[in-house]
């Protein structure tokens, strides 16, 4: 599998830093999951987030810390290890991150019509983005539409096409505010994918616009 | 250069040197404490890391009492997921980054941080000293380009970093055109990057 379309140097930066919201950070995530050469540069963004604490100034500690610190592994250390983190379903459309948000594999997502045959379901995040996933039955337009903010789609299964090129698994397309495009789901077989909004988007037709409150995006 | 912040932190010192080398600071400590679960080594680790981490928590706007008291949640953690420690991925000072990032995550913004999916790791799972090696020196040799970096770069990076800010707050705080910062950054992304060629 070649990822052709990939994250920001912005994007990966501020992953490393931690400074995204919940769901930016799992699109992230997800589409690191997927591609090799975003999970490399991410390696030397974290890098350097390594070096810049290494070489900060310091601030010293309360006296009592250290023993703090030392009772605390002592009475954790009669516990068990570590519970497992992460789960052992697989899924061959939705990688770890995703299970983790579903809550199983592709099965248990649940969905909802948006119309048109297209359906989606929100994923449990903090409000300061919203990540869904999206299913486009084969050959579907999603409506023309620009975006007030940010908005990213990550492809799990099939692909899509816009103005920005093809997209297909693992490809994410970093939309801002002044690109408008219109995806269209590639004809050979429906399509999945994982899109993040930072802020509503905005539909040119008077249709989509009635639809907008119920799709909820 | 070696810091010898650590309490004591002499000791092992001398016993490990000849075993690997002096430019890999902390990783023979943060090895002992997961496969031996070694105290000494651990404050050792908790000696060094602990102020570092404790600044680093302050800069992204905790107060002195709850920086602390992450500062040294971060540290339990170190001993309680040092099984998790691969020294041919990563550096001590970046893997207790990214559990300080995390903390900072969780406390700061209340939200857990979805993480990758694991690679799936061959059967030749004994990592090679030569690469754990290749890492640190790499790793030093960052930490020296950062240090070398023009200040008003490095004062951006840092911001980034630490700040918890976004571009465009740092443009505020700064008073920057949100271009200027994003190229600064760009630049200085690149000389670290041309640095390690």
């Amino acid at each position: 599998m070649t990822v052709k379309h990939h994250l920001t140097d912005d994007l990966l930066m501020a992953y490393s830093a931690g400074d995204l919201p919940e769901a930016v950070n799992l699109i992230v995530a997800t589409h690191i999951s997927l591609c090799d050469e975003c999970r490399a540069a991410l390696g030397s963004y974290d890098a350097v987030g390594g070096a810049v604490l290494d070489t900060c100034t310091t601030v010293e500690m309360s006296k009592a810390s250290l023993n703090t610190v030392l009772d605390m592994i002592h009475a954790q250390d009669t516990l068990a290890q570590d519970k497992p983190v992460s789960t052992s379903i697989k899924d061959d459309v939705l990688p770890a991150p995703l299970i983790d948000y579903v809550g199983g594999g592709l099965e248990n997502v649940r969905w909802r019509s948006a119309g048109m045959g297209v359906k989606q379901a929100i994923l449990p995040t903090s409000k300061d983005a919203t990540g869904r996933l999206l299913y486009i039955p084969a050959g579907t337009a999603i409506p023309d539409h620009g975006h007030s903010g940010l908005e990213l789609t990550l492809v799990l299964k099939g692909a899509f096409q816009d103005e920005g090129g093809y997209f297909g698994r693992g490809d994410i397309e970093v939309a801002s505010e002044d690109l408008n495009h219109t995806p269209v789901a590639d004809i050979s077989e429906d399509c999945i994918c994982l899109a993040v909004t930072d802020a509503p988007l905005k539909f040119k037709g008077l249709v989509p616009r009635i639809a907008q409150p119920f799709l909820g995006i | 250069m070696r810091d010898s912040g650590g309490m004591g932190a002499n000791g092992t010192d001398i016993l490990t040197a000849g075993m690997t080398n002096d430019v890999v600071p902390w990783v023979d400590d943060l090895i002992a404490v997961r496969d031996a679960r070694d105290e000494g080594a651990f404050i050792r680790v908790f000696g060094h890391f602990g102020p570092r981490v404790k600044a680093f928590l302050m800069r992204t706007g905790m107060d002195a009492a709850l920086a602390e008291e992450c500062a040294q949640e971060v540290l339990v953690t170190v001993w309680n997921k040092a099984h998790l420690y691969d020294a041919t991925r990563a550096s001590p000072s970046t893997w207790i980054f990214t559990i300080a990032r995390n903390k900072k995550i969780d406390v700061l913004r209340k939200q857990r941080r979805p993480e990758p999916e694991d690679l799936p790791w061959g059967p030749e799972s004994e990592p090679d000293q030569e690469d754990v090696i290749g890492l640190q020196q790499e790793s030093e040799q960052l930490g020296r380009a950062l240090r070398d970096l023009p200040e008003k770069q490095r004062e951006l990076i840092e911001k980034a970093y630490f700040g918890d800010l976004s571009h465009s707050e740092i443009a505020d705080q700064t008073g920057l055109p949100l271009g200027t910062i994003k190229s600064r950054i760009r630049l200085a992304l690149e000389r670290l990057r041309h640095s390690m060629k």
